[in-house]
């Protein structure tokens, strides 16, 4: 007896972003397909100007795509009001952002839990503990301009995972860390995503890195390429 | 290197044109009140030299009959015996479509160096010969319209009056053989006989008892500008918050420029040259728009000038150079005082500071405490003066260390209200609210600051005007009780007068005065009947035990609150007057509008110390139905004018004309001013809204979606102008008291009762939260439609 293979919880189908530039416009995705399943992680490798973060964008549904389509968990978020598409933000992606963008008003503990109250998944134990994995359990007093870009990067991740969203989209979450710190943190990601069958797109640079994804995504030229 | 390094500078102002419109704007505004003002100052106080040489009577002593009238035949006994006497005669006429006072003059004898002797010697035959000239300023001739004889224009001629020859005056004012007062020449011929010996009756008026009208009015000036200053600092809070706001965000500019070789020095002077530029500019902006602000309230200034003074003020404004001058500099110094302290910030930073914009909850922490002692000094001040100050000056020092403690205190109590809403919030998105409310304070605080000053002044002012009309009217109604008031112009006339009133009247009370020196104050003392119209009317603000009895006994009087107040005299006091004696004070009571002392004795006591007062003014107990057929009778019958007639409701109606008149212009500038406030808290969130993108794409790619952003955003701004105008009723209670009971009373010599009116504050309230729904809205809407590519690229700048 064979099992239906259950709907990725991140695919993207044909996607296609255009830009208008001074000079005509320019075809950032030309045509980009993929799927990520439940529980698995993908890097999102390429140089600079390939593409990555504008995919990374349109599948978070804070950019539209131009064509093809982006489906999470098998839905369609072209095809949802905005209202329904900020839901779907704050239930079920998780976004780490490469300048952290903590919300400066708020205090290290407040913006940890932010995004899980916002979900209504709110467990302090649960902030509790990320925090002191994440090693910033002492810093929660602290308001993120006291914090140190690496700190910061660490809140960050502990906001995202605090949520517990079913995709995890990370734009370099170790860019600002030591590669001691960078490898521990990545650790966490990988295996929080895991045991909570989140799906991970990692945006990165270094294939150091890549190489601990279970897949990767090579863009050049704004297109699929091999590694 | 000063070119290259310029451009960088003034990019910013091309990048951010709507900043640059808010700084230009708001010191635009700043000197446009601030030189409004001044120049109804100046063109008032133009007005005063001008009326003062037009008969050259400042310096002059004068004749004048103490109840009014002078029969002419004591002028040409004068002119025969030698002396050197002119007369004048005064008064109010209906000519063609406006309503004039006649200044009647005898050129052949007119003051020599006189404007009026200059115009009037030109052709004195067409002067004064049927039907006769007038001279009146352009726009009385204007106002005038067809007059029965020429009228030539004469810009000299203060507004409102027209000059003519005595005879015409006496003609057109039904007081044909009369004059009103006899202006003594300079260089009298030697060996003249007595004055008192050929016109006893006559009470010789030195120039110097004169209240002089400059004087006089000082007060009312002195309001105006205190107005205007509060409208200037108002301004400048824009200026300092917009000015603030481009030395932050240029910090990065700063120190690239100095990194790349810009001295620190150069770097300094071409900022402030950069200040310099945009004072001239919005200055001269402002210069323009003062003036035209000035020329819109001169006429009711004028009004309320002739009304309450009788200065003659010209309702046509002039440039004058000096005015202009005045205006630029203090726009200047205003932009330098609001880019003071960025240069001075930048004068110590170092070349490699931090080029992110400095982290403003813990400098604002830091300033908030320097702000909170600086509050608490001036509060500390203000309690003070209240304690020991004394006089205008510390009133007005008093005023400005409240309100300025007050504005200061503004932020530190939105703080820490936004911090215990942060604790009682119980959701994420409230506790944000809360949080990103405080964080932001700093930025709209200079804002605040100015909105809550200009609602203070408007509770303030419009507690203080509301309280006085009320005052007013209620006054008006126990001091003008008679139905009828009527002069006569001569003794006997006056005699006849009594006797076909008598029959027809409930009772002829006399008003009946004297001039004289009380406590060394020039004051007029009127005799009193007891009747009940006094003992039952009368507004006593403080009365010894059988006040009244002891005014009809002549054993006390009452005395004006001005006179009390100036002489420290009150109730258990006793007052020297000439003829009468030293008597007790019996009673004090209210006498609004009137800037001079009065007293007030029983009839006989005053007749005894006064036997040569005339007795010709008559207040009348009547039916007030019979009035108007009693005035035709008298006009009929003993051929009296009917200038000399009133009626109550005439007297109470130009009372109160006066009245209105007075606070149109503070009405005005109160106007002024919140808007000023409203365009500050306005450019200081659309400056903010640009900033905040980067405060606010976390949340939307967290999941809060722009409508909802954008209606957290115009809450926070409608709660924090809410509470600001919270805050500014207390505030606007203790100014309403400074000038109620300090204020006017160094001012005008009278305190009033503070009244509360909570329709008013509610109708302002109402007002302020519209202000900052339409000043929050747009940057609302600007985010609600933000493009989800401009949220996006705070994200892509990462890059």
């Amino acid at each position: 007896m064979t099992h239906p293979e259950p709907p990725a919880a991140l695919a993207a189908r044909d996607l296609v972003k255009r830009f208008r530039t001074g000079e005509g416009p320019v075809e950032v995705l030309r045509g980009v397909s993929f799927d990520l399943a439940p529980g698995r992680s993908m890097a999102l490798t390429g140089e600079s100007g390939s593409g990555k973060s504008t995919l990374l964008h349109i599948c978070a549904g804070l950019e539209p795509a131009d064509g093809g389509a982006v489906l999470v968990a098998g839905q369609d978020i072209a095809a949802l009001p905005e209202a329904a598409r900020a839901a779907l933000r704050r239930g079920t992606l998780g976004l780490v952002f490469q300048q952290f963008n903590l919300i400066p008003s708020l205090d290290v503990a407040r913006n940890l839990a932010f995004q899980a109250r916002l979900a209504g998944r709110h467990d302090p134990a649960q902030v509790a503990e990320l925090a002191a994995r994440l090693g910033i359990a002492d810093l929660t007093a602290r308001y993120p301009e006291e914090l140190s870009g690496g700190q910061q990067q660490r809140v960050a991740i502990g906001r995202c995972l605090a949520a517990r969203p079913a995709v995890v989209l990370a734009d370099e979450p170790t860019g600002n860390l030591d590669e001691a710190t960078g490898d521990r943190v990545l650790d966490l990601l990988l295996e929080a995503c895991r045991d909570a069958g989140a799906a991970l797109l990692l945006v990165t640079h270094s294939p150091r890195l890549a190489a601990r994804c279970d897949a990767r995504l090579h863009l050049h030229a704004g297109l699929v390429a091999p590694a | 290197m000063t070119r290259a390094a310029l451009s960088a500078l003034l990019s910013h102002w091309r990048r951010h044109p709507l900043q640059l419109a808010m700084l230009l704007a708001g010191l635009a505004l700043a000197t446009a009140l601030w030189s409004g003002v001044q120049a109804l100052n100046a063109e008032a106080r133009a007005s005063y030299d001008r009326a003062g040489a037009f008969l050259a009577e400042a310096d002059l002593a004068r004749l004048e009959a103490p109840a009014g009238l002078i029969d002419q035949a004591d002028y040409i006994a004068l002119r025969r015996a030698g002396w050197q006497v002119s007369p004048v005669l005064e008064g109010r006429v209906d000519l063609g479509a406006s309503r004039v006072t006649l200044l009647g003059v005898e050129p052949m004898t007119a003051p020599p160096g006189a404007v009026a002797a200059d115009l009037t010697g030109a052709d004195p035959v067409a002067f004064m010969s049927a039907p006769g000239q007038g001279f009146a300023a352009p726009e009385t001739i204007r106002a005038v319209g067809d007059a029965p004889f020429e009228l030539i224009e004469a810009p000299e001629v203060p507004v409102g009056q027209v000059l003519v020859d005595i005879g015409l005056a006496q003609a057109l004012l039904g007081l044909e053989g009369q004059v009103g007062r006899l202006v003594l020449l300079p260089n009298q011929p030697l060996g003249l006989p007595p004055l008192n010996e050929i016109a006893p009756h006559l009470q010789r008026v030195d120039p110097e008892t004169e209240t002089d009208l400059a004087a006089l009015t000082d007060s009312f000036h002195l309001n105006l500008t205190a107005f205007g200053l509060l409208a200037f600092a108002v301004g400048l809070f824009i200026v300092h918050a917009a000015v603030g706001l481009a030395f932050e965000q240029r910090r990065g500019v700063f120190r690239t420029m100095r990194a790349l070789g810009l001295p620190l020095g150069r770097l300094m002077a071409l900022l402030a040259a950069e200040m310099l530029i945009m004072g001239l500019l919005a200055g001269t902006v402002g210069l323009v728009l003062g003036y035209l602000v000035a020329g819109v309230l001169l006429p009711d200034v004028a009004a309320t000038l002739r009304g309450l003074y009788g200065a003659p003020v010209s309702g046509t404004l002039q440039f004058r150079p000096a005015w202009a001058a005045a205006g630029l500099a203090m726009a200047l110094a205003g932009v330098l005082v609001a880019g003071g302290q960025g240069l001075w910030q930048l004068a110590r930073l170092p070349v490699l500071a931090p080029a992110r914009p400095r982290a403003w909850a813990r400098a604002s922490g830091r300033g908030m405490r320097v702000q909170g002692v600086a509050a608490t000094g001036l509060a500390l001040l203000a309690g003070a003066l209240v304690v020991i100050g004394d006089g205008l000056i510390a009133g007005f020092v008093l005023l400005a260390a409240l309100l300025l403690a007050a504005a200061l205190f503004v932020p530190l109590v939105l703080a820490a209200i936004c911090a215990l809403g942060e604790r009682w919030a119980r959701g994420p998105v409230a506790q944000w609210f809360w949080a990103d409310g405080r964080q932001n304070l700093p930025r709209l605080s200079l804002a605040l600051m100015a909105l809550m000053l200009a609602l203070a002044a408007n509770i303030g002012v419009g507690t203080m005007v509301s309280s006085f009309r009320t005052t007013f009217v209620g006054w008006l109604d126990q001091r003008l009780v008679a139905e009828f008031y009527v002069t006569a112009r001569t003794e006997a006339e006056a005699e006849a007068l009594r006797a076909a009133l008598a029959p027809r009247t409930d009772a002829v009370l006399p008003v009946w005065f004297a001039e004289a020196t009380i406590a060394g104050l020039p004051a007029r003392l009127y005799g009193t009947a007891d009747h009940a119209t006094f003992r039952d009317h009368w507004p006593l603000i403080a009365e010894a035990p059988g006040a009244w009895d002891r005014l009809a006994a002549g054993e006390g009087v009452m005395i004006n609150e001005q006179l009390a107040r100036a002489a420290d005299l009150w109730p258990g006091d006793t007052v020297d007057l000439p003829g009468a004696g030293r008597l007790a004070v019996a009673g004090v009571y209210s006498d609004y509008g009137n800037p001079r002392a009065q007293v007030m004795l029983g009839i006989d006591a005053f007749l005894a110390a006064f036997p040569q007062a005339p007795r010709l003014s008559h207040a009348v107990r009547m039916d007030a139905a019979e009035v108007p057929a009693l005035m035709a009778d008298l006009q009929d019958d003993l051929g009296l004018p009917h200038t000399l007639m009133s009626d109550q409701a005439q007297a109470k109606a130009v009372s109160l004309q006066i009245f209105e008149r007075t606070f149109v212009v503070t009405g005005a500038l109160n106007i002024l001013t919140l808007s000023v406030a409203a365009l500050a808290l306005f450019a200081s969130l659309v400056t903010l809204s640009g900033m905040r993108l980067a405060q606010l794409a976390p949340l939307w790619a967290l999941g809060l979606t722009r409508r909802r952003l954008a209606a957290l955003d115009l809450a926070r701004g409608m709660v924090l102008a809410g509470l600001t105008a919270v805050l500014a009723l207390p505030v606007g209670l203790m100014l309403a008291q400074v000038l109620l009971a300090v204020i006017n009373v160094q001012a005008f010599g009278w305190r009033l009762p503070m009244q509360v009116f909570p329709a008013d504050w509610a109708r302002l309230g109402a007002w302020a939260l519209l202000a900052a729904l339409v000043a929050c809205a747009l940057p609302a809407l600007r985010l609600a439609r933000s493009a989800p590519a401009d949220l996006i690229r705070v994200f892509a700048h990462e890059r």
